[in-house]
């Protein structure tokens, strides 16, 4: 079975192989750009009194660094993983709702280009509330421009996309398993997909809401977050973190999950404690819901509050190091392979520790009330985010590179880049650590001499520059793969689940025959079984209409950033033509 | 451990196939209690802390109100009756009891070396007390950020003697004299009205503007602009002559003030002891 | 998506993969409404200008609103019933009642909107003008959705197009109406039986 080939065939794609694709190469677009962000950043930060760029374009810098990096490189990358290997993972030939799966995409790519396209307008309007927007410094009072309204509208059009995706994936993983795949068979990085996938679905409409309310009182004038009328800017920063902290476990569990597959097929080893390390990414979960106060121990909510959300996150610590012992425990003994997947598997144990128990410190408010808003807490989660998630997502990149192409990223090239990252990662955020401690508040364009800071900004800058050098070497790699990498087999890492008992590239039908499963770990267990002749598999045609869908979200959301009613009726409009058109075409799935 | 573990199990040619062990269940328990204890550990006295640092002064302490605005600090004593910006003054081994507010967006009022911080919120009173135990001069500064010129909102604390503290305060409440006739002085406090700073500035005695900083005793501050630049001639020229140049976002505005009367505006300033 | 076939895949769990996700999506709408409804609970008395909620909500007329809401969700059952048994003569009926339902609620909604604007209540008026509109508000776009949807079911059956073979759509369609009943409900009672 050919696959087709042609523009058409991507823009009307319900392959989830082909979306997951699409996920990767825009998101890793955006991750190129926030990182570029960042190092302009650094450049201004290099020094004291700086004058590389101004105080209004460094605010939409680092707003715009970290909008993009949580909501349209991190995540996405993410859910590219998701598309492409967990049905692979799990036996299936698609996932649960294809065209469902091709609007999420297309939500999320008009979401994206919908805020930055506010770069590209005359004095380049992009948000600079910060990625947390708090109000009332968001409110039209305070923020007349369209910069904000770039932020909010954007984020939520790019909500639209989470939703969508979370539905799809619980269903695709509770409902499309191959036989025998039971739940405690599922394979790590699918259980971590399906918890992820839980927390996107009910952390999504909180700040849904709130950006609601947000647009509300810059378009219609209401007071939600104004203290004018009886409002409290408080209120959003109640919602805003109440999604905030669940997102937090939204950008880490994924990259747990890939480490828990990558260790063991390293190690020639199981996961030691499958059982553990899944429930503790449940339970984590769980918990996430109920320790967002934490980012806002100096609002002053009162003791007894305070040392509730202390505890509770004291709490969260406990899952979190069962896990990393457990990885621990899989290396132990094991045959460790030290290829560049697993340097950089390691190299998140490594970094999420340190990122995880400089964030046990300021659990605690009497330090946190030091630490919070200052570069301390910039050195804690870019631990956790850089030397965690990112690191675990260069780690399932190297892992799952051959499969989706077929060709092996260089190994040498790797090293480079794993070298170059690890370093340049400590480099530029340990000395965040005492600079925060010296008094250096985030957020801030320009610091001063007397500070005491100037050395260890310069170094962090030149680690920024190391990191840069790195992708440099990583965009290199890929392209250099291209042609000259080597061809990988089925199983080039001898890894032990469902994904790597077909071809790579799988064909558009991923499997010929539906694998039934009877272990945790199927490739080791079991020889693959012999393969049936392959019978016709019907593979669903593509769809014009969850593009056309997708595109009357951004039509409607120029609507209130321009203040223009009718436009609303229009975007509407195109949305339902194309939902009807979709739910009435002929489609099989 | 992990780089133990990475030494010494890293693959070997032709050695035996790892032992595939699945769990361990009293691995399991004891490493999650091991955690569990040592944070019991860390909860009984962070708990403690948060109580004893709620924000309780004991009776007699000295209050001082804290606003943030957008991008300075105002400062009231109600006590005291005295109003002032950036720069706050205490005295030494004497308990102050601070309350923080916002009138616009929020800010976070912080100086490192004298304990931990609490936002400005508008509508909001958050507490802080301490007692200062060494005299000094403590930099800080506003850590929520709030706009364009966040990072120059800056404040100092002054930890004085006793009587130090006493003579400020004596300073603070008096009422500037009027400048004599004909003196650059008085040209410039004419200024003052013709360019509108009245509007804005309060100067005791004089004007009662609510916006901006007040003024009465400008020239006793060491630094100017929510804390940004020495209080010199040379600067105070900068200012006036470009706010928003100086502090990107200031509100207040470039008033185009003309060579002359900006020499004797300065003068005026400067004499506002 | 189309219909027969999907019914009758295989998949783990036995469960209708698009009825699961639909489940799925009523969870994430309770959070959704969770934060609008405990928005309004957080506001409620902090308004510092009237309109108050005792001086202005007309409990009666919106009690036989809530009626005709309840009434709806029982012809919903009945629809699928009869779609169920292949009865698609009163299947037409009933959903036609239930979409004509769900406009009479809409009907009382813009009347008590319009009303409360006459007597000062906007959403720029006060605390509760904000959450009360948002709140009724997003609710009333959800019964929107759900007359569209009912009346999309009408026309199919009308045309012949729909029948017991499509029973799983009908029954999606009538989770949602629950749903949005439901949450009706909900609102109701915190907002106009127990207001301050």
């Amino acid at each position: 079975m050919s696959e087709a080939t042609g523009l058409k065939s991507w823009l009307t794609t319900t392959d989830h192989k082909r979306i997951g694709k699409l996920y990767f190469w825009t998101a890793f677009v955006m991750f190129l750009i926030g990182g570029f962000e960042a190092e302009l950043i650094r450049i201004q930060l290099a020094k004291p009194e700086n004058t590389f760029v101004t105080a209004d374009t460094y605010n939409q810098l680092f707003t715009m660094h970290g909008t993009t990096m949580v909501f349209m490189a991190l995540m996405p990358l993410a859910a590219a993983f998701f598309n492409y290997i967990v049905p692979l993972q799990i036996g299936a030939r698609d996932v649960a709702f294809p065209r469902l799966n091709a609007f999420s995409y297309w939500v999320f790519l008009l979401g994206t280009v919908f805020m930055n396209a506010s770069w590209l307008l005359p004095n380049h309007p992009a948000p600079d509330g910060g990625w947390f927007g708090y109000a009332t410094l968001t409110e039209r009072q305070f923020n007349p421009g369209p910069n904000i309204d770039f932020w909010l509208l954007g984020l939520q059009i790019l909500g639209v996309a989470s939703l969508a995706a979370g539905f799809n994936f619980i269903v695709t993983i509770l409902n499309l398993r191959a036989p025998g795949m039971k739940m405690m068979r599922l394979p790590v990085f699918s259980w971590m997909t399906l918890v992820t996938s839980f927390l996107m679905i009910t952390a999504f409409p909180v700040i849904t809401v709130a950006l609601v309310f947000l647009m509300f009182d810059r378009v219609f004038g209401t007071h939600f977050y104004l203290p004018s009328a009886g409002g409290d800017p408080v209120l959003w920063q109640h919602l805003f973190w109440l999604f905030g902290h669940p997102e937090v476990y939204i950008l880490i569990l994924p990259a747990m999950g890939v480490v828990s597959e990558v260790l063991p097929t390293f190690a020639r080893k199981p996961l030691f404690g499958y059982t553990v390390v899944v429930y503790s990414g449940v339970l984590i979960g769980f918990m996430g819901w109920g320790v967002w106060s934490h980012h806002m121990f100096s609002v002053g909510l009162g003791p007894i509050a305070d040392s509730v959300f202390a505890l509770t996150t004291m709490l969260i610590a406990i899952p979190t190091g069962v896990k990393i012992f457990n990885w621990l425990a899989t290396l132990w003994g094991g045959q460790l392979r030290l290829t560049t997947a697993m340097c950089f598997a390691l190299g998140f144990i490594a970094l999420f520790t340190i990122g995880g128990l400089s964030g046990v410190t300021h659990a605690s408010p009497p330090a946190d009330l030091q630490q919070t808003d200052t570069y301390y807490v910039v050195a804690h989660f870019h631990y956790v985010l850089f030397g965690g998630t990112m690191m675990g997502l260069f780690a399932g990149m190297y892992y799952w590179w051959p499969k989706m192409t077929g060709r092996l990223l260089s190994e040498p090239l790797g090293y480079v880049h794993f070298w170059l990252m690890f370093i340049g990662m400590n480099l530029t955020f340990f000395p965040m650590h005492f600079t925060g401690l010296l008094g250096m508040p985030r957020r801030v364009y320009t610091y001063s001499h007397d500070l005491g800071v100037d050395g260890m900004n310069m170094v962090s800058t030149i680690g920024a520059i190391l990191l840069g050098i790195g992708m440099i070497v990583f965009v290199y790699n890929m392209w250099r793969t291209r042609t000259k990498g080597a061809v990988a087999g089925p199983n080039p890492w001898g890894g032990a689940t469902l994904e790597w008992s077909i071809p790579s590239p799988p064909p558009v039908h991923n499997f010929d025959v539906i694998p039934t499963v009877t272990s945790r770990l199927p490739l080791w267990d079991s020889p693959p079984a012999p393969k049936a002749p392959p019978g016709h598999v019907h593979v669903p045609g593509g769809s014009w209409w969850p593009m056309v869908a997708a595109a009357g979200l951004p039509i409607m959301a120029l609507a209130p950033l321009t203040r223009t009613l009718w436009i609303v009726f229009v975007g509407g409009a195109v949305l339902i033509y194309g939902i009807y058109r979709w739910a009435y075409e002929p489609f099989e799935v | 451990m992990l780089l133990f573990s990475v030494l010494r199990f890293r693959a070997r040619e032709g050695a035996p196939a790892p032992a595939h062990h699945h769990g361990h269940t009293t691995l399991e328990i004891a490493w999650t209690l091991a955690p569990a204890l040592i944070l019991v550990f860390i909860a009984v006295p962070t708990v403690r802390t948060i109580f004893a640092t709620a924000g309780n002064a004991p009776p007699g302490a000295l209050r001082v109100e804290v606003i943030g605005h957008q991008w300075w600090w105002e400062y009231r004593y109600p006590d005291l009756g005295i109003v002032t910006a950036n720069e706050m003054h205490v005295p030494v081994g004497k308990p102050v009891s601070v309350d923080i507010t916002s009138t616009d967006v929020i800010h976070s009022w912080w100086t490192p070396r004298l304990g931990g911080k609490r936002d400005a919120i508008p509508n909001h009173h958050n507490r802080v007390a301490f007692t200062a135990d060494s005299v000094g001069e403590f930099m800080g500064q506003c850590v929520e950020y709030c706009g364009s010129s966040h990072a120059n909102m800056r404040l100092r604390t002054f930890v004085d003697t006793d009587s130090a503290f006493q003579a400020w305060v004596a300073d603070q409440k008096s009422v500037p004299a009027v400048p004599a006739k004909g003196s650059p002085e008085e040209a410039g406090r004419a200024a003052f009205m013709k360019y509108g700073c009245i509007g804005c500035h309060t100067v005791a005695g004089y004007s009662s503007g609510p916006i901006g900083p007040n003024l009465t005793h400008v020239a006793s501050r060491s630094m100017i602009a929510g804390d940004i630049m020495m209080n010199t001639e040379q600067h105070l020229h900068d200012w006036i002559g470009n706010p928003p140049g100086m502090k990107p976002g200031a509100i207040m505005p470039n008033l185009h003030v003309s060579q002359t009367d900006l020499s004797a505006l300065i003068a005026y300033l400067q004499s506002l002891k | 998506m189309s219909h027969a076939a999907a019914t009758t895949h295989y998949t783990s769990m036995g469960l209708d993969s698009r009825k699961m996700g639909f489940w799925a999506f009523i969870g994430s709408e309770c959070l959704l409404f969770g934060s609008l409804i405990s928005t309004y609970l957080v506001y409620q008395g902090r308004s510092v200008a009237g309109p108050t909620p005792s001086q202005i909500l007309n409990i009666p007329v919106t009690s036989i609103s809530t009626f005709d809401l309840l009434m709806s969700s029982l012809w919903m059952v009945l629809a699928l019933a009869a779609v169920q048994r292949g009865d698609m003569k009163w299947a037409k009926i009933w959903l036609l009642g239930v979409a004509i339902g769900g406009s009479i609620f809409l009907g009382f909604q813009v009347y008590e909107f319009s009303s409360f604007v006459r007597e000062g209540l906007t959403m720029q008026a006060n605390l509760f003008g904000c959450t009360f509109f948002i709140l009724t508000g997003t609710h009333g776009a959800h019964v929107t959705v759900g007359v569209l949807w009912m009346l999309t079911l009408w026309v199919r059956a009308m045309q012949g197009k729909l029948g017991p073979e499509h029973a799983m759509t009908v029954e999606i369609a009538g989770l949602y109406w629950h749903f949005v009943d439901v949450v009706w409900i909900v609102i109701f009672t915190l907002v106009y039986l127990l207001h301050k």
